[in-house]
């Protein structure tokens, strides 16, 4: 998200300078629109969540210190709105930092080669239906650091920032949330190899 | 998958997909994969699936509604691009 996307001025930001502000949200409005819908699953939810991070933003750039990228404190107000959301549904989510070294087994428990599909299936309206459910049976503190660092292709400390996680837990996440996928993936994939068989 | 060599290649799997792991062990995990087809699938497929997520997701942009409303909220309509 950030090696091809144009340089703004803080100061003028800072300032309030309408023109840069409206270069800034057509910059950075589809990922946070992306990262709510798929944090959320819900059109709804995520514009409220896309709303919400933008007038939170215009508010809160005249004390902006610039101690992290804009976009990735503009993930990170992103991300705390979606959390926000979640929390009116169920009040127990969270994805603060804790012990991530027990729990989940990430043993892979497929091990069908189904790369060998054409693109066309791996790629169909069904199969595209098939990434966005099995994205959503991850927990959400492994959800989000696959979102951030693989979908919007944050680095692992720009993830980290984002989240005010240690490095150390965004990788833990992130390779159990990959192997996780990778599993439901391979279960999917896998009937669709056999239905070609 | 319950060897020994098989549990540290998983643990190193992130870094290695990545490119970010020291050759010599990049080579022995390469050495591994050539004797275990079950770790090489994994790997394969591993990589497959991040892929396919980035792939479908860099074409998604928000609809032109939920963009109109957006600008609207923000008062910056003069702003929004057809």
């Amino acid at each position: 998200m950030n090696d091809t996307k144009p340089a703004f001025s803080l100061d003028r930001l800072r300032a309030g300078d309408r023109e840069e502000f409206a270069r800034l949200v057509e910059t950075y409005s589809d990922q946070i629109y992306r990262l709510a819908l798929k944090m959320l699953a819900s059109p709804q939810d995520a514009e409220d969540v896309l709303q919400n991070t933008f007038l939170k933003a215009l508010q809160a750039l005249p004390t902006f210190e610039g101690r992290s990228s804009l976009s990735t404190w503009l993930y990170r107000i992103a991300v705390n709105e979606a959390l926000m959301v979640l929390r009116r549904q169920r009040p127990e989510v969270q994805i603060a930092d804790d012990d991530d070294s027990a729990g989940d087994d990430i043993t892979p428990a497929y091990f069908i080669d189904w790369c060998c599909l054409p693109e066309e299936e791996l790629l169909s309206a069904e199969s595209r239906a098939y990434l966005d459910q099995a994205i959503q049976q991850l927990p959400e503190k492994y959800r989000i650091v696959f979102i951030l660092r693989d979908i919007e292709g944050l680095s692992i400390r720009e993830t980290s920032e984002a989240l005010n996680l240690s490095e150390t837990a965004v990788k833990t996440r992130l390779l159990r949330a990959r192997l996780k996928l990778r599993d439901l993936l391979s279960a999917y994939y896998g009937e669709r190899l056999e239905e070609k068989a | 998958m319950d060897k020994t060599n098989c549990r540290s290649l998983l643990a190193s799997l992130s870094e290695y997909i990545e490119g970010t792991l020291e050759e010599q062990i990049c080579r022995e995990i390469e050495r591994h994969m050539a004797e275990c087809p079950d770790c090489r699938v994994v790997v394969d497929t591993l990589r497959k699936t991040i892929y396919l997520y980035h792939a479908t997701s860099e074409d998604e942009s928000m609809p032109a509604d939920v963009r109109q409303r957006l600008y609207q909220r923000l008062n910056l309509d003069e702003y929004l691009k057809p």
